[in-house]
Order: structure tokens, then sequence, then C-alpha cells
């Protein structure tokens, strides 16, 4: 897939090659980063200031557990993950990626001093100027992350973790952060704007918070016996409007957590919510860092900075990145995100550069028009699930060869129900798409009521997406979370389309007292 | 403009922490483990570190996710042979193709196990929790001859090898505030006149303005003259010698080599002498082991002797106390060396020696060793040397112990009862 360029810069004046031979020194990597700015600048690829850190394996393992944060907060969540890491590569079975690149300002990209001199340069490339500037231009890390007041957050929620231990325990603050992260997916806000705060902002309203939120407590806590009728206690509902975010909600409405501990709560969700655009962005991330190491590279070489076997290397490892096995192949695990974004931004670039008779058909603005303008705009303005709705060509989806299934539990048999032909291809696009919404992925859980003026049980409820039921054991392993946070009955309602409950979890569970 | 940093040289333990979390929080998970590892392994790796394999549900971190069933559409590549419309069996299980990969890599239900290693440290940690030496009793030297140095301050006076640079330096620096700081005072003034002179320069101000630097140029060349550094400076680390308890344990091994002793017996001897080392390890600093071995005569010898080398011949079980009788009061003396004494056997013994074996423990090997252990390898009845023994649990419960070991599962169970901290009961059957 990765044919050669065409001779026509043969007749640009090429320069000397950067290096031969596959050792770096820092100087060289000096070399490629300023000769990638200068590439990265006629692109226009807009980023942070990038601070390369050259790191061995160990720290990359270390960096590996801890999310890729350059500091986190202690958890035994992270020593497992180091553990399995750990094993898993002295046995051989796992490599370490080449790279993790941290969204902040400046952009922080680790670089494994194993890696030979093309291999760095492809991560300098992919990491420092490819997602460095997705993070920076993409709508959605504007929106919910800000990159400068990130690692003092960090610093922040590490100190004051580490405190609460020396003060209540290790255990008392696990059994917090063991129930905090069971529910972090379901702790970040998806509609409304979160407002960044720098760490010493956050300190100091650390305190006032706490104090409003005891105060506040006891008002909505107080019980002042005033006789209501049934019917209107049901349709008092607190919250008034279903929310979202159930660690927000508990974090501010639990009536007996400490302040302490709303505050942990408070800091997974920060974390959660600052990783939130990651999940969202798979697919255009890594294929926006993928399309611009091959282009930079390809780029490098046609100045004749890089040398043939150079190059060679890069390719061996670029297809190796973007390898998709197929569904029956036994490496299948799903659509590997870095080939499908890799191929939809070329095929981008593709469709402005040479368009055919059917991209002009499916692509009436973009065929012909400035390639670079378009990748940007792309880049700029979507989400996966959206990328994929506007930019997902037929000649990709041929490409690739992709089908779609239809499990439905009524049949018993799956049904193909479109291939990459022409009467498949738009129900095959937004087959994909919905498959990278993260609403239709995660179920979807709201907080529905508290009952107030009773025995102060909890209710969520879960809003089925086509009839599919939440798995059972760790929805049951996650209701003993919560109900630790809320410290009252804690119930959770699967409902269809007609709000019609399918399902129930409750605890404590009424069948067993 | 990029920054390149190296960071290679900073700390790569930053996982430790959570590390030692996890060990932490599955740490009955990982003793069950461990234990489990000590039954299998050979005999000679018991000392190193090891793999551990928990069961992966006791550790999953749950997180909302669908189930089976519902309605769902999955996009899949590398189509060859589908057309649309085709209609193929449901895998069974409902696993497979159909479920989608953002819901079946729900990894924390696959009822795998999971691995990872513990090293040496951590695994005699948890192989040795809870246990404890008996009459752990540091014997105290009465001579001189067992003194460690311990830091305790500095001195102005050393040898040159205990010269403590930064505080030699801190002194000098002190002393040279202390003996110029007054002339330095002097300088500034002078200086500070010498530029509001200049500022307005007339004749009469000249003329002082010479002299004025004359002074300085005197006053510099006299502070320059303070010496950097000087005896009156240095400062050397202090060294007091502190006695110390004797940190030396001796263990004798003693076991009866005769025919009826077969190569399986030995072998679980071995395993239960090794434990005893490992565990005296922990707690000494240095350890050394003595091999008795006997039938109907004892001999001390090597530790290949001691397991593989073949006898036969009757026991006499006498022999041997009295040669580890001889063997202490020649080399270690009981001032000195915290004396341990394992013994294993089949359970025989020539009739008419069991007692004279009591009257050896009871006088001579008892009062100077801290702790005796008898391990009776065998699944038939005991004999009288056991009955005798018993006699002598029963008297001395605190130094002496004994155990039954009827296969290699008994082993390490074994051990620990007889290694238990104790609770006010003694240990024993």
């Amino acid at each position: 897939m990765l044919e050669a360029k065409a001779p026509e810069q043969e007749t640009r004046k090429r320069k000397e090659p950067l290096s031969v031979g596959s050792d770096w020194t820092f100087e060289l990597l000096e070399t490629y980063d300023r000769e990638f700015a200068r590439l990265a600048d006629k692109f226009r690829l807009d980023t942070y200031p990038n601070q390369i850190e050259v790191i061995s394996s160990e720290q990359m393992l270390d960096a590996y557990s801890s999310v890729g944060m350059p500091l986190m907060y202690s958890h035994w969540s992270y020593g497992k993950t180091f553990l399995s890491n750990q094993q898993n590569y002295q046995q051989g079975r796992m490599g370490l990626a080449y790279e993790i690149v941290i969204n902040s300002d400046p952009c922080i990209a680790y670089l494994m001093e194993e890696n030979t001199m093309p291999m760095q340069a492809l991560v300098i490339a992919h990491a420092c100027y490819g997602h460095n500037s997705f993070f920076k231009g993409n709508y959605l890390f504007r929106q919910w992350t800000d990159a400068s007041a990130i690692i003092d957050y960090l610093l922040f929620a590490k100190k004051y973790i580490s405190q609460c231990e020396e003060k209540h325990g290790i255990s008392a603050v696990e059994d917090i952060l063991d129930a905090c992260h069971a529910l972090m997916n379901q702790g970040v806000n998806r509609y409304q704007r979160a407002t960044p705060m720098s760490a010493e902002q956050e300190k100091a309203q650390a305190e006032e918070r706490a104090e409003y939120i005891q105060r506040n407590l006891n008002d909505l806590w107080r019980t002042i016996p005033v006789r209501e009728s049934e019917i209107e206690r049901q349709e008092k509902r607190f919250p008034k409007d279903p929310e979202e975010n159930i660690l927000y909600f508990i974090e501010k409405n639990a009536p007996l957590l400490e302040t302490w501990q709303r505050e942990i709560i408070r800091i997974v969700r920060k974390v959660a919510q600052y990783f939130y655009p990651q999940r969202q962005t798979q697919v255009m991330n890594e294929g926006w860092a993928s399309f611009w190491h091959y282009n930079l590279m390809h780029e490098m070489y046609d100045e004749g900075l890089i040398t043939e076997g150079f190059i060679m290397e890069f390719l061996h490892s670029h297809s190796s990145v973007v390898f998709q096995p197929e569904f029956d192949d036994p490496r299948y695990s799903g659509i590997n995100p870095y080939t499908l974004g890799f191929n939809i931004f070329r095929d981008i670039r593709r469709i402005c550069e040479e368009p055919t008779d059917e991209d002009r058909e499916w692509f009436p603005d973009l065929a012909g028009t400035d390639w670079l303008d378009a990748v940007h705009f792309a880049m700029r303005n979507f989400k996966d699930e959206g990328f994929i709705l506007q930019y997902l060509s037929p000649k990709v989806m041929r490409d690739m060869r992709l089908f779609s299934i239809d499990d439905d539990e009524i049949n018993p048999y799956l049904e193909i129900d479109a291939i990459h032909d022409d009467s498949g291809y738009r129900q095959l696009r937004e087959n994909l798409a919905a498959q990278y919404n993260l609403g239709n992925r995660e179920p979807n859980l709201q907080v529905y009521n508290v009952d107030v003026r009773g025995d102060r049980s909890l209710k969520l409820r879960h809003y089925m997406h086509q009839g599919r039921p939440l798995e059972e054991k760790s929805t049951n392993e996650i209701m003993k979370h919560i109900h630790r946070l809320w410290g009252f009955d804690v119930k959770l309602e699967s409902v269809d389309t007609q709000d019609l409950v399918q399902y129930e979890f409750s605890l404590p569970d009424p069948s067993q007292s | 403009m990029s920054i390149i940093i190296d960071r290679r040289l900073n700390g790569k333990k930053k996982s430790t922490v959570n590390r030692q979390r996890f060990l932490r929080r599955y740490r009955g998970l990982v003793k069950e483990a461990v234990q489990d590892a000590v039954d299998q392994r050979s005999i000679t790796d018991v000392d190193s570190g090891s793999n551990i394999t928990i069961p992966k549900k006791d550790l999953s971190e749950p997180f909302f996710h669908h189930g089976q069933g519902g309605h769902h559409g999955h996009v899949h590549p590398g189509n060859k042979e589908f057309n649309s419309g085709d209609r193929i069996q449901r895998p069974p299980g409902g696993g497979g193709q159909g479920t989608g990969d953002g819901d079946a890599s729900n990894s924390g239900e696959g009822a795998d196990d999971f691995a990872f290693q513990i090293n040496r440290d951590e695994f005699l940690e948890y192989l040795f929790d809870d246990l404890e030496l008996p009459n752990l009793v540091r014997k105290e030297l009465k001579d001189s001859t067992d003194y460690k140095l311990k830091r305790a301050g500095f001195t102005t006076a050393g040898s040159p090898d205990r010269l403590n640079v930064i505080r030699s330096l801190k002194a000098a620096h002190a002393r040279r505030i202390a003996l110029s700081g007054k002339d330095r005072k002097i300088v500034r003034q002078l200086k500070r006149e010498l530029r509001e002179m200049e500022v307005n320069p007339e004749e009469l101000d000249q003329q002082r303005a010479r002299v004025i630097r004359e002074e300085i140029t005197v006053l510099n060349k006299k502070l320059k003259r303070t010496p950097f550094i000087d005896d009156f400076d240095l400062r050397f680390n202090n060294m007091a010698k502190v006695p110390q308890p004797s940190s030396k344990a001796v263990m004798f091994c003693v076991m009866d080599v005769s025919g009826s002793m077969t190569r399986d017996i030995k072998d679980m001897a071995k395993r239960f002498f090794l434990l005893l080392y490992l565990f005296l390890e922990r707690n000494y600093e240095a350890v050394e082991v003595v091999f008795i071995r006997h039938h109907s005569e004892a001999r001390e010898c090597d530790e290949q002797d001691f397991f593989y080398a073949r006898e036969t011949g009757g026991t006499v079980v006498s022999t041997a106390l009295k040669l580890t009788d001889e063997i202490i009061r020649e080399r270690f003396p009981t001032n000195e060396w915290n004396i341990y004494i394992a013994q294993a056997s089949d359970g025989d013994n020539w009739e008419a020696d069991s007692s004279k074996c009591r009257d050896i423990i009871l006088e001579k090997l008892l009062p100077v060793c801290q702790y005796y252990s008898y391990v009776e390898i065998t699944d038939r009845h005991h004999q009288n040397l056991w009955y005798e023994y018993k006699d002598i649990e029963q008297a001395n419960s605190g130094h002496f112990a004994m155990q039954q070991i009827r296969g290699y599962s008994d082993i390490y169970p074994t051990f620990r009862r007889l290694f238990e901290k104790k609770e006010g009961s003694h240990a024993g059957s």
C-alpha cells in the first residue's frame, strides 16, 4: 500500500542526508526536530512547544502503567498494570510503544533510548508534530482540556491524595478511589463546558467549596415534617432533570461523604474529563499522526535529507503500525484505529488531488480543492463518529473490504447487512460511525431520583440502547461501589424506549433480606 | 523550538509504590500463591523469586458496559465471500465475531490467571509471614571481639580518609566571613565614596580618590591573604565503637541415613532443612550449617554427602547427638553463637538407645541451644524414639518441638506449625 513517490522531485536540488547509520545522538535528534519543524510549518501544523524526553524502557514501563502521565496519584490498579506489562514485556509477548505523548503545554513526548535513529525520527514526526497539532487544533480538545494546567493539576492531585492517605489511611483512600474508578466513564460532562482552572485556584477553592457543600447538604436533608400527598411526593424528583455525570452528582449530593472524599471524587472526575476527548478521537488522532509522519518523512526523503536505507526502515515500521489483520486472522482484535484514520486522511488528500468520477459524486465539495485545507478542516472540526460519517469514502471501504454484521438477539442467526458495494456503502458507513459513537458504545446511565424525604435511596436509570442490557457481574460490583459512596440504598433500573423497566439491580438486594 | 531532555538517569522505580499497593491489597491471594509455589518447585530454587499466579476474576476493576443480547451491528475488515443478506450461524456462546470489540474486550470476565513476578525477598516475606524464631535472644558478647562502628557526629581531628568535605568547607566559609567581614565592609564603604566622587570631579576630590584607591588595594591584598581553607577548618566524621549483639547462628542438621531412609524421605528432609536455613538467614547476618549424618555411628560431612551418599547399617541416634555436643563445645562457644538443631529421621532407632538420646538432649543440648526441632518422616506407627521425645517436648515446650511429616505437602505446614508465632500455647499436636 505504500507506493514510492512520483519521481518529479528528482529535479529538485537534493540536500546532504542528515545522518547515516541507525545510531542516534542528541545532536541528531535536534537536527531532525529542526527539519520537521520547518516542514510542519510549511504544512501549517500548529503545535504547542515540544518537550522531547528520552527515557529507558523501564521508565517507559512506568509511564505505561500510570495511564501515560508523568505524574499520577498512587493506586494499586496502576501497580497491577505495571506488573502485567512487565511480565509481558520480559517474556517478549509485548513490545513497548515507541512513544507516549501527553496533551500538555509544552507537549511532552517520550522517546525510548532503544529506538534507532529512523525510529526516533518517525516518533518525533508522529508525536511532536502529528499528535501535538491535533491536541492543539481539534475542537474537542480545545473545548474540554486545558493543556497548560494539566501537569499542575496532577501535581496537586498527587499531593492531595497522599496527604489524605497520611491522614485517613491508605485503605480509606483506596476505597474511595476504587469506587470512583469504577464510575470514571460516568464522571464526565458531555455537553457543558468545563472551566479550566490552575492548580493554585484549585487549591484555594477546595476549602471554600468544601464548606459550601457541607452547608448546602444540611439544607438538602433538612426534614421538616410536612404532610404531603403521595402523588406530590412522587412528582417531585431530585435532581429535577436526570444527571448523566454520576460522579459529579455524588460529589455534590452524597449525604455522608467527608470533605476530603468529595475532593478525591472531584480529582478522579477531572482526570476522566481530561481523557474524555481522547476516547472520542482515537481514529482521527492516530490517523492524523500517522498521516503526518508518513508525509513528513517522505518530504524529507524527497529533499534528500534521509537516505534510502532510512526510508526503508521507516516504511517497515510504518506498515507494521498501520497493519490491519482481517477479521478471520487470529491476530484480529477489531479495527486498527491507526489504519482506518490513516486511510481516510490519505484518501482525503487523494480525493482533492486526483478525484475520480465516483469521488466527484460522493464528495463534490472536496474533489479538486486544496488538500491541505481539507485535512486541516477535517482534523479541527470532528470527532471519530462524525469524521467517519463525513469522510469514509467508497474507495477506503473497498480497500479495507469492510462489511457489517447485524446481530439481533431475536434472530437465531447473524445477518450481513452491508458490504463494500454500491448498495452497501452508505449503510456501512453509518454502521461504522455508530460504532465509534461513545453514546452507543457505553451504556447511558443517569441519576434519576433520590428519595429525599424517605429513605434517601438513590435511583439510577439505564436508558437501553437497542435493547442492550448491562453486563450483570460487573454491574453488581459497581453497585457496591456506588452504595459505598452514597451511603444509602442504591437502585438501578434498565428501561427501554417506552420507559418500561426491563432489568433491575438494587443494593441491598431485597430478594436476599 | 523543541527542548530535548535526557531523562534516562531519572528514577525508574516510579511504579514501586503502586506495585506495593497491589501486593498489599492482594496479600491474602499472593500468600496462597506463594505457598502453592513452594510445594511445587524443586528443592534447589526455593531461594529465588517466583512467578505468582492469581485468578484474574479476583482482581477485576469493574466498569459499566453492555452484556450479551439486544440488537447491534458491527463492522469488520477483510471481507472475502460475504454478500449483503447472507445469514451466518451465531457463534456458540454469543461470543466471537458478532459481539463487537467495544464490548467483547471486557477482559475482566476471562477466567485467565494474572501472572507476575515477585523477587526473592518478597517471596520469602510471604513464605515466612507470621512466623518467628523461638527464643530469638541475641547473645551479647562478653569480650570486645564484635564491635560495630557507628557514626557519631564530627570531630576536629582524625585521619584523612574520614575527612568530611562539606562540613570542612562550611567551616572554612564561616571563618572567611568572620575574619574578613570588617575589612570588606570598609572596602564597600570606600568604593561607594569613590563612586560619588566620580560623579562630581573636583581637584580636592581627585586627591582623596587617589588615597581611597590605594587604601582599597591594600585592603584587597589583605583580604586575599585570608586562606581559603585552614587546618582549623577541617572536620572529620567521628566513628564510635558500639558493641554488637551476636548475629551469628549455627544450624545443625542431623539426619539418619541408615538403609531405611529412602531417597524420598531424604528429599523431604532436605526441604525441611532448606526452609529452616532460609528462615534463619532472614534473621541472622551469618548462618553456618553443620551436617551430621548417622547410622550406627555419626560423622560430620558436607552437603553433598549428607543428602546423596548411600549407606546402610543400623540406627543409633545418640551417636549423632553426642557428636553435635562435641562440635558445639569445640567450635561454637555458646556466648557467640545462636544454636539451632534440626533432626530428621524416619523414627527408627535401636531400642535401648532412645533413653540415652533423651538424656543427652535434656542435659547437654537443650541448655545451650535456642531451639531443637525434630521431624519424623514416616507414615508408620511411632516407635520409642517418638515417645521419648514427646516427654521432652512436654517438659520444654519453648525450646523443643516435634512434628510428623507424611508427604511432601506436609512439609511446609509442619514448618509453619513449628515456628508459628506463639500466643501463650506451645506448638505441637
